[in-house]
């Protein structure tokens, strides 16, 4: 705990809409110790926006914490006030959001919202347009003294992307959370920005939680991954363990799902069968038993339990521990 | 900029012709001749012919629309046949109360209205708002004329606040500016409602977004978001909007002129269509016409200086 920057404990949250509740996440413990790189990964609507908006306090209006809390750097994040959160906005912890496109402002030069972000710093103008040019230097954006005089739009995705990362590290947070910031863009870029993303980490010295749904990239970067699906931590443990020895079914079929693991030529890409199921009507028992190739009676019935596998390594199944799922 | 400004102006210039000339046809295919009206029942066939070759009736339709051009770059729009003024000088002597009118209308409207509409959108689904979203809807509906009568009857005939009729001493800013109070109000009334609807609704989908996000996600103060950054992008409709509510808002001037007894274009029309002063009619509308048109396409160029997309823009 006191190693840890981040700790989330038994977060739930959950979204008013017209459907009724939908529970996007229910009871999520997430650590993340001072100076590592944690992933996170799990499909497309597991709820992994909705956990690091929650971290931020940025949740959307129709949101609501049913339970859980969070603690930052010893502080409990839901009961700061809402100017101690902003204080804590862009200094201690920042943030790299999943869409490129949509994250600057549309009518403001990048340097203009490059240093307004500083405006806390008591530095010159010439001070922070200086700093701005040197983090920009640093994700490898050509010529940066010019191009701060441009707008979003004159910009590639991937160079937004990378402004975004500049932008983020530029105040030396403690916390960098990143929300799928290598999705925009191509696999020599990712490289690039994987490696440059290491090295300002171990630069700056801070922790990092990275988002992603590419496991390549996790391999690549994090210590620790948290396999999430339909708003649960699944599994949990060491990159290699969990990579190595999937205990969870989930896990399992998402290494196998990744094209990086796929070595012979094959005309049916292998996908999960399914889909994640509605999160306004979440099935009694575990949340993965109608997708499961190992399902049987229990898991329709009774909640799996976080069960530990070994040191460093958790996993949410019936079967956890059990046998080796293989 | 500069191109998408020539361009812009020059779209223009041909949107100004094809109007005129549309103006023009429509003009012609009233039913009745025009000199024949004007001289009255009385008239004589020779008198009617002569007027008709002076009018250049006589002429083919594109012969007409041709000469009318070559004379309208000159800055000629006709003689006014009643007082043997040039109509162009008739009309620029009313145009700039008209001009004043209109502006100010704008000028206090668009500030009220961005205003109101920024209250409303921080305090989204506040008491505030739905009071504010009321009052702009009760602006919207009440007709300028309505109001044009209202006021006058309160603020000028019974408390004697402000003057009721004319457009002040020439000269006087003070008194031209007192003047202009009643009318002003009445005609930009409904667009501090519109406005402020429009500003609201923007104001909301745009804070909704994810530069929003990412400013909140920095740390930046609230006031400093919503002013700064949110509202920047929240004025471009309502900027284009006021664009094209230039016609609304020459046809609301029209009624306010009638009812405050001010000169302008308004009024000049409404006397010159009652006189059936062909010329007059024909340059004044034209003159608004040209207005409307320079509007829309002042409006698209503050648009561009607000708006690097539109700006750059291939
Ligand atoms: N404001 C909202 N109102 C209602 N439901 C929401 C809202 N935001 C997210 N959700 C729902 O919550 C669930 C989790 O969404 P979230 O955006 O956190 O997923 P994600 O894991 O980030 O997905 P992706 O990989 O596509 O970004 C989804 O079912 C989504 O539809
Ligand atoms: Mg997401």
């Amino acid at each position: 705990m006191e190693n840890d920057i981040l700790n989330i404990r038994d977060m739930s949250i959950h979204y008013s809409t017209p459907r009724g509740t939908l529970k996007a996440l229910r009871h999520v413990n997430v650590s993340v110790p001072k100076g590592k790189i944690i992933g996170v990964v799990g499909e497309s609507g597991c709820g992994k926006s909705t956990l690091i908006s929650a971290i931020i306090r940025l949740l959307a209006p129709n949101a609501n914490l049913a339970s859980g809390a969070i603690t930052f750097d010893g502080k409990d994040l839901f009961g700061l006030s809402e100017d101690e959160m902003r204080g804590l906005r862009g200094t201690d912890i920042s943030m790299v959001f999943q869409d490129p496109m949509q994250t600057h402002n549309p009518v403001l030069t990048i340097g203009r919202q490059m240093t307004d972000i500083q405006y806390r710093d008591d530095m010159t103008m010439e001070q922070k347009t200086k700093r701005a040019v040197d983090m920009l230097t640093q994700v490898g954006i050509p010529d940066p003294a010019a191009r701060l005089n441009q707008f979003p739009h004159e910009f590639s995705g991937g160079m937004r992307q990378r402004i975004a990362i500049a932008m983020a590290l530029m105040a030396r947070p403690k916390l960098l959370i990143a929300d799928e910031p290598t999705t925009a863009l191509d696999a020599t870029l990712e490289v690039q920005i994987i490696k440059r993303l290491e090295e300002l980490q171990a630069d700056i010295g801070c922790s990092i939680l990275f988002i992603s749904h590419h496991l390549g990239v996790i391999a690549e970067l994090c210590e620790e991954v948290v396999v999430m699906y339909a708003g649960e931590v699944v599994e949990q443990g060491s990159v290699r363990e969990v990579f190595h020895s999937p205990q969870h079914p989930y896990t399992k079929a998402l290494l196998e799902c990744d094209p990086g693991h796929i070595k012979e030529k094959t005309r049916n890409l292998p996908t999960i069968p399914g889909e994640i199921p509605d999160l306004v009507n979440i099935p009694a028992g575990c949340a993965f038993a109608p997708r499961c190739p190992r399902v049987f009676d229990a898991c329709h019935t009774q909640r799996p339990e976080w069960t530990r596998i070994k040191e460093g390594q958790h996993a949410l199944c019936h079967l956890a521990g059990k046998e080796a799922v293989q | 900029m500069l191109k998408f400004a020539t361009k812009r102006i020059g779209l223009a210039l041909v949107i100004a012709a094809l109007s005129v000339t549309l103006l023009f046809i429509i003009i012609h295919l009233i039913p009745g001749d025009p000199a024949r009206t004007m001289l009255g029942p009385r008239a004589t066939a020779e008198m009617i012919a002569d007027l008709q070759a002076r009018m250049g009736l006589d002429k083919t339709l594109v012969e007409q629309i041709l000469i009318f051009f070559g004379n309208m770059l000159r800055g000629d729009l006709g003689m006014d046949i009643f007082s043997n003024r040039p109509v162009a000088t008739i009309v620029f002597e009313q145009l700039p109360h008209t001009l004043a009118l209109i502006l100010s209308a704008i000028a206090w409207s668009a500030t009220l209205g961005i205003f109101l509409g920024c209250f409303s959108a921080v305090r989204r689904n506040s008491l505030a708002d739905r009071i504010t979203g009321v009052l702009a809807v009760s602006f919207i509906a009440a007709p300028a004329f309505v109001i044009a009568l209202y006021s006058l009857l309160l603020f000028a005939v019974k408390l004697k606040w402000f003057p009721a009729i004319g457009a002040g001493e020439p000269g006087d800013i003070g008194d031209i500016i007192w003047h202009l109070v009643l009318p002003s109000f009445a005609i930009g009334l409904s667009w501090v409602g519109y406005i402020a609807r429009l500003v609201r609704a923007s104001m909301l989908e745009i804070m909704g977004e994810g530069h929003v996000r990412t400013a909140r996600a920095f740390g930046l103060p609230e006031n400093w978001i919503t002013y700064r950054y949110a509202l920047k992008l929240a004025i471009l409709p309502t900027v284009t909007v006021i664009g094209v509510g230039m016609g609304f808002l020459l046809s609301a001037a029209v009624f306010a002129e009638i009812v405050f007894s001010r000169p302008g274009l308004g009024k000049l029309v409404i006397d010159s269509i009652t006189t059936r002063n062909y010329p007059v009619v024909m340059g004044s509308v034209l003159v608004s016409t040209i207005l409307f048109v320079a509007s829309t396409t002042l409006s698209d160029i503050v648009n561009a200086i607000l708006d690097p997309r539109i700006r750059q823009a291939k």
